[in-house]
């Protein structure tokens, strides 16, 4: 393998392993303060409970989120030294401003952490608030750097030289809104149906402990209602970041739906695999003209198609499956979160069927891979370009080489660190069953829960 | 000020807060290793009653370190981030390593040990790491062939001033974090812990002002032209040795509270604090205007003029935002009496 395309996997696996960290640690703070708003409002211990337990997992996460995003940071530099000299000089703004995002997740975490006895409840929720906020505000700032690589704004190259730079056209450049958007929408998706996969999960072992088995039922609610909500949020916004490539990155739209030719009503196809020889989606399933009006909302929208552009401009043709299987579980969880609304509020049935209840333990994973094939998908689908149409990838890679053997390393170290992490939150749940804390508080009114 | 002197100021700024940070995180990591099976003590438990709170907003500095210097000096990053693929990687490797095996060692209690000595040790070599930074910015460890740079990495490990580089950045952890922890510990009104730490204290001090004037003894050498210009600022590194005198004296005063005991820890720390200050002003200055000697300037790798004035503007804006979090968060774990003087930390 060459030096790039060592340093590219290298990268990837990078956020890959970053991401899964980084997306709960979006999505789980929000969760945990609407578990101290409803506990306020109905002052229902067991919200309290929940609120401390998920705050405790959400420690443990964040102790592999820092360090692995500490990597990410640092390996931008290491890896694409070409580059950040440009962000550097172009596009610094969201960095500088996330380390002050940073910097109000760290201090207000470790307030709501260890200071949680001390403070009043009031002072407890703004805290858990501004954790929240940071943490999307670090979300929406890195995701402005990756819409600028797709959407560049805010400077020339002349000669080689960077002239006409304007850092604000740069950070509100023509993607960021929809593309940040969609990433933290996206995050608190995942981080609600996480939540309702291990309650659901829990409500199957514990059948026969009524307290617990409640306790997991308002949970497993909980993050079904804000599943629910913000995946139908996610979609629409999808729909949106689709119609941003139809305008801005047409090769990518094409290398994601599969289509060769340019032209108006263009049929829309899902699955199958795209074949370079025949110029075609094998085993798709087609929709005629679909595509056209979800490009442009009209069906004689014109689409471009690949044929348009030379091949080598041509994104790997595989990212037709990460946008289906993307897609697809994006439209999976609106469809299982809307049967569990059906059921319990319009059927009013108490307890739900085992195969919907396995089908909410898979949504948790289901939406970790949606972010894993997303990302991957809009990295991989801007290739060749690292900036799009200024940029090449192989021209902002280190040329340091010896790449092989720190990908190696890297990897054992992600390994170690997930199986720990895993480990570590099994370890703490079995030695502090919920069972604990459930009795522990029903006798105790104090507001101190966290300790 | 030019805009280049500015933007290496806030860097150099930066770069001191995480240095004192980082010695005190990275040596109580050390420390409640070192004292994790002294039950009765609890100068393992002060440890870590000052870690947990403060190793995340630690780490966000490292992060503004490389953030500011590829958004000021975009030309420095290219050269350093080519060079120091190979160290930055295996600093980030056990970066990782340590910080989460600290937040694990809290949180899973009986594979306590394990993992504390897993970031306590690998706490110690980081920092050793992180200095050879600044050996390699003084030049003769980068050679350009075809245009490409390359870190000399035979050369440096084999170089006297790189060692004394590491000695100094080890000693200088232990040294600073056991004062800090006998300040913390006073506040806690931990006596035994305090006494621990005071006699630490007492021991690496001496050590690491010799690993000081060390470094001295090699840059002469080693990098000539840094030693020549660091002479011009005789004066504030006589002031710094003064400091270091003053905190010895300090740890010998009578107590302000207790009776049994001797000493004046937060006069030592504050003391210590303008020690490092000064001797980095003199040896930051010193190394002015090169970024890395002889190729980079902080005028050849400067950002966009446009980019420096939108930087700027937020550095204002986000100071101003996050002063009172600061504010508030050292008084929650600095100063309340209630956090420092309880039995468990966790
Ligand atoms: C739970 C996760 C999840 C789900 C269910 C969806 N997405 Fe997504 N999508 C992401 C998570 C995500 C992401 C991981 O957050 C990405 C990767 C890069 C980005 O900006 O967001 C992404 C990127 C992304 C892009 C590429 C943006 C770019 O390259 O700049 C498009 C066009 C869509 N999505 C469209 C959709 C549509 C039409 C969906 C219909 C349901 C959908 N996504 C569901
Ligand atoms: C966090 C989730 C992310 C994942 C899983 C991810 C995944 C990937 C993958 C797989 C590659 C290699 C692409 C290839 O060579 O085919 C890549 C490259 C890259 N990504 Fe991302 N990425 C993520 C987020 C980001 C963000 C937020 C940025 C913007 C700062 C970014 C910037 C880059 C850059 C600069 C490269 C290297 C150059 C290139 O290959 O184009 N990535 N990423
Ligand atoms: C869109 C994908 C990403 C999301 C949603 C995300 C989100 C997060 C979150 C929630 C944290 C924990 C923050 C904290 O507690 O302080 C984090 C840490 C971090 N992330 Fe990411 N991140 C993403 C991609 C990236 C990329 C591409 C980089 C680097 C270029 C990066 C750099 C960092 C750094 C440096 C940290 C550690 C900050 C600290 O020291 O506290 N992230 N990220």
């Amino acid at each position: 393998m060459d030096d790039l395309v060592i340093a590219r996997s290298l990268f990837g696996t990078t956020m890959a392993f970053h991401i899964i960290f980084a997306t709960l640690g979006v999505g789980i703070p929000l969760m945990v303060l609407f578990a101290e708003l409803l506990y306020q409002k109905t002052k229902d211990r067991d919200y309290a409970v929940m609120a401390n337990r998920w705050t405790k997992g959400l420690a443990v996460l964040l102790g592999v989120a820092i360090p692995s995003g500490t990597i990410a940071g640092v390996q931008l530099s290491l890896l694409w030294p070409g580059f950040m000299e440009v962000i550097g000089r172009v596009m610094s703004l969201p960095f500088q401003i996330e380390i002050y995002a940073f910097f109000v997740e760290a201090l207000f975490m470790s307030i709501y952490v260890y200071a949680a006895d001390r403070i009043s409840a009031w002072m407890r929720i703004l805290s858990v608030t501004l954790v929240a906020i940071g943490a999307s505000a670090s979300a929406i700032l890195i995701t402005n750097v990756h819409a600028f690589e797709g959407t560049p704004a805010g400077f020339r190259i002349e000669n080689g030289e960077i002239v006409d730079v304007d850092p604000w056209a740069a950070f509100f450049n023509p993607s960021f809104f929809v593309v940040a958007g969609h990433v933290v929408v996206s995050a608190f998706m995942t981080g609600a149906f996480v939540i309702a996969s291990i309650a659901a999960y829990k409500m199957l072992r514990e059948k026969n402990n009524q307290r617990v088995y409640q306790f997991h039922r308002k949970a497993l609610m909980l993050g079904l209602t804000v599943g629910g909500i913000f995946s139908i949020l996610t979609a629409l916004n999808g729909h949106e970041s689709a119609q941003l490539l139809h305008e801005y990155q047409p090769e990518k739209l094409a290398a994601a739906e599969g289509l060769f030719e340019t032209q108006s009503h263009a049929p829309l196809a899902i699955g199958g695999y795209t074949d370079r020889e025949t110029q075609s989606v094998k085993w798709a399933i087609e929709i005629p003209w679909a595509l056209s009006f979800l490009a442009g909302n009209s069906f004689d929208t014109v689409v471009r198609g690949l044929n348009d552009f030379p091949e080598e401009w041509w994104p790997p043709l595989f990212v037709h499956t990460l946008f289906n299987a993307m897609v697809g579980i994006g439209s999976l969880l609106i469809l299982l979160s809307g049967m569990g609304f059906i059921w319990n509020k319009i059927m009013k049935r108490n307890t739900f069927p085992r195969p919907l209840m396995w089908s909410f333990i898979a949504a948790g994973p289901l939406s970790i891979l949606a972010i894993e094939f997303g990302w991957i998908f809009a990295c991989t689908g801007r290739q060749p370009w690292v900036i799009y149409r200024m940029m090449k990838t192989a021209d902002a890679v280190t040329q340091t080489g010896n790449l092989a053997i720190l990908f190696i390393l890297f990897t054992i170290v992600y390994v170690i660190l997930g199986i720990s992490v895993v480990l570590v939150l099994r370890y703490y749940f079995n030695r502090h069953p919920v069972m604990n804390e459930l009795d522990s508080h029903s006798n105790d009114n104090s507001s101190n829960f966290a300790q | 000020m030019t805009n280049e002197l500015i933007a290496i100021t806030v860097l150099w700024g930066f770069i001191f807060i995480y240095a004192v940070m980082a010695t005190m995180d990275f040596g109580a990591g050390f420390w409640s290793m070192v004292y994790m099976n002294r039950e009765k003590t609890k100068a393992t438990n002060i440890a870590n009653r000052y870690l947990s709170p403060t190793w995340e907003v630690t780490n966000v500095f490292i992060v503004a370190i490389v953030v500011a210097l590829f958004s000021f000096f975009p030309g420095a990053t290219f050269l350093l981030g080519t060079v120091l693929l190979i160290p930055g990687s295996i600093i980030l490797l056990l970066l990782a390593i340590r910080s989460a095996f600290l937040v694990f060692a809290h949180i899973a209690k009986e594979y306590k040990k394990a993992l504390t000595y897993i970031s306590g040790i690998s706490g110690l070599i980081i920092p050793a790491l992180l200095i050879s930074v600044l050996p390699i910015t003084h030049g003769g460890f980068i050679e350009t062939v075809d245009g490409v740079a390359r870190l000399r990495m035979d050369k440096l490990f084999t170089s006297p001033h790189e060692y004394a580089f590491i000695g100094f950045a080890i000693s200088s952890t232990l040294f600073l974090s056991s004062l800090l922890l006998a300040d913390y510990s006073n506040v806690a009104n931990e006596l035994e812990a305090y006494q621990i730490y005071r006699r630490d204290a007492l021991v690496l001090g001496p050590i690491s002002l010799l690993m000081a004037l060390f470094i001295m003894l090699t840059m002469q050498n080693e990098a000539t032209w840094l030693y020549e210009q660091m002479m011009n600022y005789l004066p504030w590194i006589i002031g710094s040795i003064a400091m270091f005198f003053v905190a010895g004296i300090a740890l010998f005063l009578p107590s302000a509270k207790q009776t049994t005991v001797k000493g004046r820890p937060r006069l030592a720390v504050v003391a210590i604090v303008v020690q490092y200050f000064l001797a980095s002003y003199a040896y930051g200055k010193a190394h002015l205007p090169y970024m890395i000697y002889p190729d980079v300037t902080i005028q050849s790798g400067f950002t966009h003029p446009n980019t420096f004035r939108a930087l700027f503007t937020s550095y204002i804006v986000g100071f101003v935002i996050l002063f009172p979090g600061f504010v508030y968060f050292w008084r929650l774990f600095m100063k309340d009496k209630r956090y420092l003087q309880q039995n468990d930390p966790s």
